[in-house]
C-alpha cells in the first residue's frame, strides 16, 4: 500500500488581531492563533484515517487545507504528490481537484437551499463541462434515495437524507479522496449508523480514502484504519484503532478514553477530564498538554516532544515509556 | 395544472397577500396606474403635447364644467394653455413611473453587484466600497442628484439637453440610492458567504463570480426585492422633487412632478386643479407602492409570519 496524502510540517496560524486602529491606539501587538502546529502524516490509500479532537484542535482546519479551501501557513500536503498550494499548472490542478470532495458537518448548511438537489449534485462535474444527463438520478438511487427526488428541493428533505445528497455530490466527480468533516455530528443517533454504513460501503465499493474528522470516539474505531489524535493543533498520538484503544500511550489520549461513557460501567462515575484545553493564542511553552497532564516534569513545561515510534504507536511525549510501565505495573 | 395554481393559492405568500385588505388595495391602485400610463395613448381624450390640437380659449376651464367660450368640457380641467389635465396627467405618470422605475432598477444593479463585492472580496475592495457608501449618506439624497444633474447638464450641449434631461434623471437618482442595496447586500452576503454550500462551491472549484452570482445572490433576493419595492416610491418622490425644483423632467415632457410645478403657479389665483390632480396622483402612488412594499417586507420576513 502506498501514501495517498502525505501531510509534513503542516502549520497554520490565523491571524486573530484587533483593527489596525485599535491596534495602534491600544498599543496592541498583532495576534496570531496556532489552529495547526508541525503536523505530519500519511494517509494511505483506500484507507479510512480518522482525525479525532476537542473542538478548536485543529481538525477542521487540516481539512479544508487538504482540500484547497486554505493555504497552508507552512510546511507540504501532498496528494498523490501533487500539492496544491504550490502547483501551477492548471491540468494538474483541476484534475487533482476533481479527485478530493468533501461531506460538510451540518447537511442543513451545505445544500445550497434555492437549487434543486439534481443541480446540487451535479455541479462539481457540471463546473468541469463534462457530461451530466442523468447522473443525478444514478448517484441519488446509489446513496439510497430515489430518482424521483432530483426535483426537489433540499427543504423537503431530513437530515440523513440530505446527508446522503451530500454524499452523493461529493461522489459525482469520481473522486478517490473524501475529506469528511464530523459528517454525523449534526444527526440523530438513528441515522448517523445509516450513513455511516453507507459511507462504509462506498468506501469498499468505489475504493475510496477517506479522511475522517470526528469528536466522536465510538465512531472512529469502528470507521478507522489508522486514528490520530489532535491536542491544540498538534498531533500528539496516530495509531490503529485496536492499538489506540486497548493500550493508548499518550497521557491526553488516556485521559479521552477514561472520560468516554461505556455501557459496561452503567452507574458508576466517569473520570473527568481536569482542566481547560489551554487558550490557542498563548499556548503553553513545551508539551502543549503539560498544564493538566498528571505526569508532566520541569521537561515538559521546557522542550517540545517529537513525534515518536513506539512500537504500533507513534506519540508525542516525553515520558511515555514510564508511563506505559507505571500503568502495566498497576493493572498487574 | 389546476393543482399547480391551488399550489399557488394556498401557499404563505398568497395566503398573507389574500389576508391583507391593505396589500390587495396597495396593488390595485399601482395597477391601475401602471397601466393608465402604458396605454395613456389611448385612453388620454386629448393629445396634450401636440400643439395643433390645443385651443388657448380652453385655458383654465375648470373640472367638469363646460368652457365659457368653447363650450368644451373637461373632467379635471385644464391649464393655463388649455391643455387637458386628466391627459397630462396620464402622460406625466408614464414619465414618473418611468424614471422611478429605470433609476431602481439601475441603482439595484450597481448596488446588489458593489455590495456581493464587498462582501465576498473582502478587504480594501470592501472598505473603500463601504466607505464611499457612508460618505456619500452623510448628503442627503436630492443633494446628491442635483450635484449629478447639475453636473451632467453643464457637459451636455444646450441642443440635446431636452433629449438626454429624462436619462440624466435616471442617473442621478440610481447614484443617489445605490448605498441601500449595497448595505443590505453586503449585510446578508456576509452571512451567507460564511456558510458551507458556499465553502462547497468554492471547493468544488466555482470561480468568485460564479459564486456570487449563482449561489450567494439567489439567496439574499428577498430582502432585495422589499429594498426595490421601497425604493421605487422613493424614487417617484425624488423625480417629483427634482422636477418640482425644475432640474428634473423638461417642460416639453413633464412629469407629475413637473406638472405640480406649473400648477403651483395658480394655486393662488384659484386655479386649484391644475396642482391639485397630479398631486392626489402622485400620492397615492407613492403611497400605495410603499404600503405594498411594507406589506412586502412583512411577508418575506419569517420571524413574523
Amino acid at each position: 500500500m502506498s501514501a495517498m496524502v502525505t501531510i509534513r510540517n503542516l502549520t497554520r496560524t490565523f491571524d486573530v488581531s484587533k483593527p489596525w486602529l485599535n491596534r495602534v491606539l491600544e498599543r496592541l501587538p498583532r495576534q496570531k492563533l496556532t489552529a495547526v502546529s508541525d503536523v505530519t502524516l500519511e494517509i494511505e490509500e483506500k484507507s479510512v484515517y480518522a482525525l479525532v479532537g476537542e473542538s478548536g484542535s485543529g481538525k477542521s482546519t487540516i481539512g479544508k487545507i487538504l482540500v484547497g479551501l486554505l493555504p497552508p501557513s507552512s510546511g507540504e500536503v501532498r496528494v498523490e504528490g501533487v500539492d496544491l498550494a504550490t502547483e501551477t499548472d492548471p491540468k494538474v490542478r483541476e484534475e487533482l481537484r476533481s479527485n478530493i470532495q468533501m461531506i460538510f458537518q451540518d447537511p442543513y448548511a451545505s445544500l445550497n437551499p434555492r437549487w434543486r438537489v439534481k443541480d446540487v449534485i451535479v455541479e462539481p462535474v457540471k463546473v468541469r463541462g463534462g457530461k451530466t444527463e442523468g447522473l443525478a438520478e444514478k448517484l441519488l438511487e446509489q446513496v439510497g434515495l430515489s430518482a424521483e427526488d432530483a426535483g426537489k428541493f433540499p427543504h423537503q428533505f431530513s437530515g440523513g437524507q440530505r446527508q446522503r445528497i451530500c454524499v452523493a455530490r461529493a461522489l459525482a466527480s469520481n473522486p478517490r479522496l473524501i475529506v469528511c468533516d464530523e459528517p454525523t455530528s449534526a444527526l440523530d443517533v438513528s441515522v448517523q449508523a445509516q450513513v455511516l454504513n453507507l459511507m462504509s460501503d462506498l468506501k469498499d465499493e468505489l475504493g475510496l480514502t477517506y479522511l475522517f474528522i470526528s469528536h466522536d470516539l465510538t465512531v472512529v474505531r469502528h470507521m478507522a484504519d489508522r486514528i490520530g489524535v489532535l491536542y491544540l493543533g498538534q498531533l500528539v498520538e496516530e495509531a490503529d484503532p485496536e492499538t489506540l484503544f486497548e493500550t493508548p500511550r499518550h497521557p491526553y489520549t488516556q485521559m479521552l478514553l477514561a472520560a468516554a461513557p461505556k455501557l459496561d460501567s452503567f452507574g458508576e462515575t466517569e473520570a473527568v477530564p481536569q482542566g481547560e484545553i489551554p487558550d490557542p493564542i498563548n499556548p503553553p511553552p513545551g508539551c502543549v498538554f503539560n498544564p493538566r497532564c498528571p505526569y508532566a516534569t520541569e521537561r515538559c513545561r521546557i522542550e517540545r516532544p517529537e513525534l515518536r515510534r513506539m512500537g504500533e504507536t507513534r506519540v508525542a511525549c516525553h515520558h511515555a515509556e514510564e508511563i506505559a510501565r507505571k500503568l502495566s505495573l498497576e493493572t498487574a | 395544472m389546476t393543482t399547480r395554481f391551488a399550489e399557488v393559492w394556498d401557499s404563505d405568500f398568497v395566503w398573507n397577500f389574500r389576508h391583507s385588505p391593505v396589500a390587495i388595495l396597495a396593488l390595485l391602485v399601482v395597477s391601475v396606474l401602471v397601466l393608465a400610463a402604458i396605454f395613456a395613448p389611448w385612453i388620454a381624450p386629448h393629445d396634450p403635447f401636440n400643439p395643433a390640437t390645443l385651443n388657448l380659449m380652453n385655458g383654465f376651464t375648470p373640472p367638469g364644467e363646460p368652457n365659457a367660450f368653447t363650450g368644451e368640457t373637461f373632467l379635471l380641467g385644464t391649464d393655463d394653455q388649455g391643455r387637458d389635465v386628466f391627459s397630462t396627467i396620464l402622460y406625466g405618470l408614464r414619465i414618473s413611473l418611468f424614471v422611478g422605475a429605470a433609476a431602481v432598477f439601475l441603482a439595484m444593479v450597481i448596488g446588489v453587484i458593489l455590495g456581493l463585492v464587498a462582501a465576498y472580496v473582502g478587504g480594501w475592495a470592501e472598505t473603500i466600497i463601504m466607505r464611499i457608501a457612508d460618505v456619500q449618506l452623510t448628503f442627503p439624497a436630492i443633494l446628491v442628484a442635483m450635484l449629478i444633474f447639475g453636473v451632467a447638464k453643464g457637459f451636455t450641449p444646450p441642443e440635446y439637453r431636452n433629449e438626454v434631461a429624462i436619462w440624466v434623471l435616471i442617473v442621478a437618482i440610481a447614484l443617489s440610492d445605490w448605498v441601500q442595496f449595497a448595505r443590505v447586500v453586503r449585510g446578508a452576503a456576509l452571512v451567507e458567504k460564511n456558510r458551507e454550500y458556499v465553502q462547497a462551491a468554492r471547493m468544488i472549484g466555482r470561480t468568485g463570480p460564479a459564486i456570487m452570482m449563482r449561489h450567494i445572490l439567489p439567496n439574499i433576493l428577498s430582502p432585495v426585492l422589499v429594498i426595490a419595492t421601497i425604493s421605487l416610491a422613493l424614487a417617484i418622490i425624488a423625480e417629483a422633487t427634482l422636477s418640482f425644483l425644475g432640474v428634473g423632467a423638461p417642460p416639453t415632457q413633464p412629469s407629475l412632478g413637473t406638472l405640480i410645478r406649473i400648477g403651483q403657479g395658480f394655486l393662488f389665483s384659484g386655479e386649484w386643479w391644475i396642482l391639485f390632480f397630479p398631486a392626489v396622483t402622485l400620492l397615492a402612488l407613492a403611497l400605495s407602492v410603499n404600503l405594498l412594499g411594507d406589506w412586502l417586507r412583512d411577508a418575506l420576513n419569517p420571524k413574523l409570519n
